[in-house]
């Protein structure tokens, strides 16, 4: 049933496209966290259209597949002229899909920032940007770490989408090596567990992240 | 009115007030037919009010009467609904466009707010921050001075409010006393022509209440800031200020020195706020 030779002989492969997973989660999450903050902010503009639109933007991409997003930038896009690798695709497709929901998270931290913070601010006389660089977001972030955190593992286990756009992550590297050999207990379960023991070791690294933070 | 709901005056009449006041001291801080309404509610009436430089006012008056909504609008927290509040000659809120006041934009506001400083009732001191940094935080980015300089000034404003050995520790492990007094020297390191304490003991424990007014006296005793102090703290009232304003419903009732308004009122609604006053605190201690 269950051939340990077999096992080792591919999991240097498997590593190989864990490595693809692991490099479009990041890069992914940074994309969405640096986003996700830029529309946070276009829609507590005081500029009622940028928020208007930001907020109709947030709420299109929230309610569409990411799957059909994908295929948008992967295969529309060059029609257009814009032809990307499959990984920048896949990167910027979970980043800006993930970006709308980290802007509600970074929305709720920012909006539990008592208004008295806001004061104090004013009253210092600090410009907007000191305010909210020094002020606002360190006491905005820290409390929302772990849902940011359940979304980065929500992410990653997004990722296996991405082989829709021809990128071999790990889980279509064990499908390709199952259907050459005919044997797909071994990959499978393997790529399994690999997705289980790095959200595991993420969810201890959020929790160990959220910790320092929270130290004050 | 101009599309932005504020009144535009003309500055011919601005002039007129302030010829007058040339004769004396010139005040710093000068309310004009100041008027503020949360939708329909009016809370602040044709305020006029002048404060001269040094001088340390404090002002009483029953919960809902305006008092925190008059500091407010000094500190730029909130908007008049109508007239002209002055500050040291400029007006906080309106530039001068071609003789006549218009809304100001945020580089004027950033400029005459740099005069004025403020002490919460909460403190709302910055959580995540040492208390040295709270203290640095402002003349680092604001006034622009080097992280030495700002440290050294700090220290000595710490040690004035007699929290020096304090640097290092954040806000949460101190009491809620030595709060207020790190909160105090945060706004005074800025070095504001005008403090503004609203009701700064009223979150206190009765025991540290103290600490913080005799803060506040040694302040006030070097003559050098002009404070306006909302307070339900009549003897330190009494002891600090040159003059009490009694405010009721949203007018200024009542004005002079602290013996002739604490001892001698003369207006129905301030003995009648005065005597609930005693009976309260007769009643509490
Ligand atoms: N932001 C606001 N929105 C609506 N009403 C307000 C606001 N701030 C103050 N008020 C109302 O204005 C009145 C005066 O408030 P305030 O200036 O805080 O009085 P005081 O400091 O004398 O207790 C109160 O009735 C209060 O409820
Ligand atoms: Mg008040």
């Amino acid at each position: 049933m269950w051939d340990w030779e077999y096992a080792f002989s591919i999991m240097p492969q498997l590593l190989e496209a864990l490595q693809i997973t692991i490099i479009a989660t990041i890069l992914g999450f940074l994309l969405a966290c640096i986003l996700g903050l830029l529309l946070a902010f276009a829609r507590r503009s005081k500029f009622k259209p940028l928020s208007l639109v930001t907020g109709g933007v947030v709420e299109f991409v929230r309610s569409t597949p990411l799957l059909a997003q994908l295929y948008f930038i992967f295969y529309v896009l060059p029609q257009c002229g814009i032809t990307l690798s499959p990984l920048s695709a896949g990167v910027i497709g979970l980043g800006l899909h993930y970006s709308t929901y980290l802007s509600e998270v970074y929305r709720a931290g920012i909006d539990a920032v008592p208004r008295g913070q806001w004061e104090a601010a004013t009253a210092l006389n600090l410009s907007r940007t000191r305010t909210w660089v020094s002020i606002i977001l360190p006491q905005a972030i820290p409390p929302v770490v772990p849902v940011m955190g359940n979304y980065f593992i929500g992410m990653f286990k997004d990722t296996p989408l991405l082989s829709a756009i021809t990128l071999v992550e790990v889980l279509q590297a064990a499908k390709i090596i199952g259907s050459r050999t005919f044997q797909y207990i071994e990959p499978i379960t393997i790529v399994g567990l690999m997705f289980l023991v790095l959200s595991y070791v993420s969810s201890l690294g959020i929790r160990r992240l959220e910790a320092r933070l929270n130290r004050w | 009115m101009n599309s932005k709901g504020v009144v535009v005056i003309e500055a011919a009449q601005l002039n007129q007030y302030a010829d007058i006041s040339a004769v004396e001291d010139k005040p710093i801080i000068r309310y004009q037919k100041v008027s503020k309404s949360f939708g329909d509610l009016k809370v602040l009436r044709d305020i006029d009010l002048d404060i001269a430089p040094g001088e340390v006012v404090a002002v009483i008056g029953s919960s809902g009467s305006g008092k925190t909504t008059l500091a407010r609008m000094l500190m730029t927290l909130e908007q008049p609904t109508s007239g002209v509040i002055m500050v040291d000659g400029e007006p906080l809120w309106h530039k001068e466009v071609n003789g006549e006041l218009v809304p100001a934009d945020e580089k004027h506001i950033r400029r005459v707010r740099s005069k004025i400083g403020m002490v919460f009732q909460q403190f709302n001191l910055f959580p995540h921050m040492t208390i040295l940094r709270n203290v640095t935080e402002a003349p680092i980015h604001v006034l622009g001075i080097s992280r030495a300089e700002a440290k050294e000034k700090a220290i000595a404003m710490l040690n004035k409010v007699g929290l020096g050995n304090k640097l290092d520790v954040f806000p949460a492990q101190l009491s809620g006393g030595q709060q207020q007094r790190v909160a105090i020297a945060r706004a005074l390191v800025m070095r504001p022509k005008v403090m503004l304490c609203d009701e700064v003991t009223s979150a206190l424990d009765p025991e540290l209440v103290g600490e913080v007014l005799e803060v506040l006296k040694e302040i006030a005793a070097e003559g050098e800031t002009t404070m306006l102090l909302i307070t339900h703290e009549m003897g330190f009232a009494r002891d600090v200020a040159d003059r009490i304003i009694f405010i009721d419903k949203g007018r200024i009732v009542e004005q002079g020195p602290p013996r002739a308004i604490l001892g001698n009122p003369r207006n129905p609604r301030t003995c009648e706020f005065l005597s609930r006053f005693r009976q309260q605190w007769i009643s509490k201690n």
